[in-house]
């Protein structure tokens, strides 16, 4: 897994003598793992809150979103602003087809039914994605400038990357946090998954909201491919099955269908993922991740921010 | 109900029959290694089929860790015949056992959660059981277990799919089996009712465990060589797809589902590069045109009387 280089790093150049370098090092790294987990698990849990469906491809379509960079960036020699806004969009779109086409029929069977058209349409992107570009790993060509910065006088370094990628995360989640609470599209999707039925009482039309989610929910995704295909440079049509599991693993610690639990889940993963390998736990550091949610879940069990809903009968 | 009714009796003579059938034909070479090593496969497919039904179909607990078990109880299985000499027989029951074990530890925690997040904390557990299993030297890590022994004949396949179906298929008819029914159906009213929800979860899940192990042992004692990858979250995948495809909460329905998905992924052989591809599309067409599975709404039985209802498909 690619994602792991950066683990790996962490873990050689450990030395007890500068403690606190490593530690602001670690927490970069963190920090950018951590904005990727988010920004996949806004998408599992927006999409999670409307129509209560653990969308497995959402993985795959964080995949194809790197792909669709790597094919600008390559073939069409675009640069990397250009290229994330593109994937954003064909992503949103693919995933507004992938609810029409796969979601929709599925939508009043039942919740395993549904699930498993998700594993269908995920194993049939991973693997429809394999018969055109092939298993092989690509290399993602050099988009940013290779810099690296000194934090503090001290030898952490801070590559130019990681500040790329945080803000770029940040900066969508501002925009997500924007539509969600300003606009009229936001309100809908809150009151779709606060109350399904009356939110169409109220004239809210259900199929325009739940494409809107899936559009969002898949942009993001999309703009997590490019940027984890910058940071490490190199892809494949797999890429997508761990993150994809992480990320919603955090979107569950944070409490699915809330979106500041999925931004909380998701840092809160990439920091706990680092510090595991930072201090020699490398090869568990997934065991890990699920430890800890197994965990919040048996302390929790609506994730940190959910809350306790009582059941009527 | 007597024991020796024409229906049992009738049962008992048709297993018996296909026993000998095929047992005739395996010894005489009709059936070649290849067609037997996909009996084998629909064998240990059904075995962990139904057992994932006593869990998810008819307890109706959500569960996503069922290779987990299996994988305990293949490595354990592989551990007394291959490290230990122990015969086969030890091998089964000492693999059924620490799998009910394992069922029983991560049971009693997560079986509070309901639904989906009993979905993932299940997987969560399996996912860490195979990376524990990646980084045990004893058991070879990630590069594999070898060198068991091949002891899964005809004989042994054929009567642990038997006693599987035959215990299952009794206990979701005894008073335990419908305390289960009756969560899987609406574990509040259960509760109301004053079935202790918890015990009979958690007894669900251990029973389906134990017959896990059982496939995990068949499984180690016919492949030779066992990895923690293979028991990973995909093979959790298949075997609920099995469940959902044959139809929730029927036996008959696993079986069938056994057979007729292993049968396809044969034929899917002839082509490697889009076997996924087709296979994914063919699971999609199932769950939008039959949601419910090939036998979801009506349990037809072979031996039984015309016009009794079965009481607990009904209200599904």
């Amino acid at each position: 897994m690619h994602l792991g280089k950066l683990f790996l790093n962490a873990s050689l150049n450990f030395d007890w003598g500068d403690k606190m370098e490593q530690l602001i090092q670690q927490f970069v790294n963190g920090v950018s793992l951590g904005s990727i987990y988010a920004l996949i698990a806004l998408g599992y849990t927006m999409v999670y809150g409307i129509i209560k469906l653990i969308n497995f491809a959402h993985g795959d379509i964080y995949m194809i979103g790197a792909y669709i960079g790597f094919a600008l960036t390559t073939f069409l020699h675009v640069g990397f602003f250009p290229a994330l806004i593109i994937s954003m969009l064909l992503c949103a779109l693919l995933g507004v087809l992938i609810e029409k086409v796969a979601y929709k029929p599925v939508r009043n069977s039942t919740r395993i039914a549904a699930l498993i058209t998700a594993i269908s349409v995920s194993l049939f992107l991973e693997y429809g994605m394999m018969y055109f570009v092939k298993a092989e790993t690509r290399t993602f060509p050099e988009l940013l400038p290779n810099k690296q910065i000194s934090i503090l006088n001290t030898n952490a370094v801070l590559d130019i990357k990681n500040l790329y990628i945080i803000f770029v995360t940040i900066s969508l989640m501002l925009i997500l946090q924007y539509i969600i609470y300003k606009t009229k599209v936001g309100k809908s999707m809150r009151a779709v998954s606060l109350d399904r039925d009356a939110a169409q009482l109220m004239g809210i039309d259900m199929n325009k909201t739940i494409s809107y989610t899936f559009a969002i929910g898949s942009a993001l995704a999309g703009a997590a491919g490019v940027l984890v295909g910058t940071y490490y440079n190199s892809i494949n049509p797999l890429m997508g099955v761990v993150p994809g599991l992480k990320a919603f693993v955090a979107a569950v610690i944070g409490g699915i269908g809330i979106i500041p639990g999925a931004v909380l889940g998701g840092f809160f993963l990439g920091m706990t993922e680092t510090m595991v390998s930072a201090f020699g736990g490398s090869l568990y550091k997934d065991a890990v991740a699920f430890a800890v949610l197994i965990l919040v879940l048996l302390a929790k069990p609506n994730g940190l921010l959910g809350r306790n809903i009582k059941e009527k009968v | 109900m007597k024991l020796f009714n024409k229906k049992n009796i009738l049962s008992f003579l048709a297993v018996l029959i296909i026993y000998a059938i095929a047992g005739f034909f395996i010894n005489t070479g009709f059936i070649d290694s290849y067609i037997f090593l996909n009996i084998v496969l629909i064998g240990i497919n059904i075995i962990l089929a139904v057992s994932l039904n006593l869990i998810t179909g008819f307890t109706g607990q959500f569960s996503l860790g069922h290779a987990a078990f299996m994988s305990i109880g293949a490595y354990t299985a592989g551990i007394l015949t291959a490290k230990l000499d122990q015969p086969f027989w030890i091998g089964i029951a000492g693999a059924a056992l620490f799998a009910s074990f394992a069922g029983i530890i991560i049971g009693i925690p997560t079986l509070r959660l309901k639904g989906d997040y009993l979905a993932i904390a299940t997987l969560g557990f399996a996912e860490i059981v195979k990376i524990i299993g990646l980084n045990t030297e004893y058991i070879g890590g990630a590069t594999g277990l070898n060198d068991i022994p091949r002891y899964t004949t005809w004989t042994w396949l054929y009567f642990c799919v038997v006693a599987t179906v035959l215990f299952i298929s009794n206990f979701v008819k005894s008073y335990k089996g419908r305390a289960c029914i009756a969560i899987g159906e609406d574990e509040i009213a259960a509760e109301a009712m004053g079935v202790n929800t918890t015990y009979y979860k958690v007894l669900a899940f251990t029973l389906g465990a134990f017959f896990a192990g059982i496939a995990g042992a068949l499984y180690a004692n016919y492949f030779y060589f066992l990895k923690p990858d293979s028991f990973g979250f995909m093979k959790s995948i298949d075997i609920l797809v099995i469940v959902v495809f044959g139809g929730m909460g029927s036996i008959k329905g696993s079986i069938a589902g056994a057979i007729l998905l292993s049968v396809i992924s044969l034929f899917l052989q002839g082509i490697p590069e889009l076997r996924m591809v087709v296979y994914s599309l063919i699971l999609f067409l199932i769950m939008v045109y039959r949601p419910q599975g090939i036998m979801g709404k009506s349990d037809f039985k072979f031996f039984k009387k015309r016009g009794v209802v079965n009481v607990y498909h009904q209200s599904k």
